[in-house]
């Protein structure tokens, strides 16, 4: 059941990026490209999920547990560190370069067009080349958010 | 050039953020796009199945978005297989190096007003902005 709801999730998910106009890439860059014909849509997108979350989330963490799940499993950390910023920057410039990032680009796989393959490639030898290097897999489950269960 | 879709924008934001719920309401997680994947690629044992199970449903949602809606999938990608690649590159390395992308930082980050979103946001929206600005300006819109 709860691999069910995880699974709806992601079909959602999805269709919330298509829907919104997030897996056309085009759609990002003229957000993103202020100096040229600006499309202030996507600020849209981010406005309605935001919202929707901050309202939801509150609401939800007031039970004691998910509801299929014995805990919820949180990022707890708080700290603006070196790489925080770093590795943000560096996505940015990924992002804004051809207007993918990580969600779209899965979605966007079923076209099958070649560069959206290549992308999604790319991106994954990226993914993996960082936690090799960087050990993390062995310390911590979700990328060093820094987890904490609460209970 | 793309047109300003403003109601699209809002329906669609609203479906991320209710994904985004739906996966903390029953299974207590983050709806972290870069978090789930690049844990997939992980191969940790008991933590994999999960997270192949949301990735397939983005698969599916994209194969109901080609069905029913099939503007949504409708773009060209003029940019060269190197230039690409790269963008892949960084955004894999950017976005575990940083904790983040524009869906656990975006949206739930943003969402539950995490100092650590908020920042990573406000950066990858900065060089975001110029990597776009750039692309356009100096390389006439393809690299």
């Amino acid at each position: 059941m709860a691999l069910v709801m995880i699974f709806i999730s992601g079909v959602v998910f999805a269709l919330g990026l298509g829907v919104s106009g997030m897996t056309q890439p085009e759609k990002v860059t003229s957000f993103l490209n202020i100096a040229g014909n600006w499309d202030p849509s996507l600020a849209l997108v981010m406005l309605g999920a935001t919202v929707t979350y901050l309202i939801g989330h509150i609401l939800i963490l007031r039970r004691p547990a998910p509801a299929l799940a014995k805990t919820f499993t949180l990022p707890s950390r708080r700290d603006i560190d070196r790489p925080l910023v770093i590795g943000s920057a560096l996505f940015g410039v990924g992002w804004g370069l051809v207007g993918f990032c990580p969600g779209p680009a899965l979605v966007a796989l079923v076209t099958g067009y070649e560069s959206v393959i290549i992308f999604v490639l790319a991106m994954g030898v990226g993914m993996y080349a960082f936690e090799v290097l960087d050990l993390r897999f062995a310390k911590e489950p979700d990328g060093g958010a820094g987890l904490i269960v609460k209970s | 050039m793309t047109e300003f879709t403003p109601v699209s924008a809002l329906v669609g934001g609203f479906l991320l953020g209710a994904a985004a719920l739906s996966l903390l309401f029953f299974n207590g997680r983050v709806a972290g796009i870069s978090g789930i994947f690049g844990g997939f690629l992980g191969f940790k044992r008991g933590d994999t199945l999960w997270r192949s199970v949301f990735i397939a449903g983005l698969l599916v949602g994209g194969a109901m978005l080609t069905a029913f809606y099939p503007d949504a999938l409708q773009f060209e990608m003029k940019h060269s297989a190197s230039t690409v690649m790269l963008a892949g590159l960084l955004v894999g390395i950017g976005s575990r190096m940083g904790s983040g992308c524009t869906s656990g930082h975006g949206i739930c980050g943003i969402g539950r007003v995490s100092p650590r979103s908020l920042v990573a946001v406000a950066t990858f929206m900065a060089t975001g902005i110029a990597a776009a600005v750039a692309v356009d300006l100096i390389f006439g819109g393809r690299i």
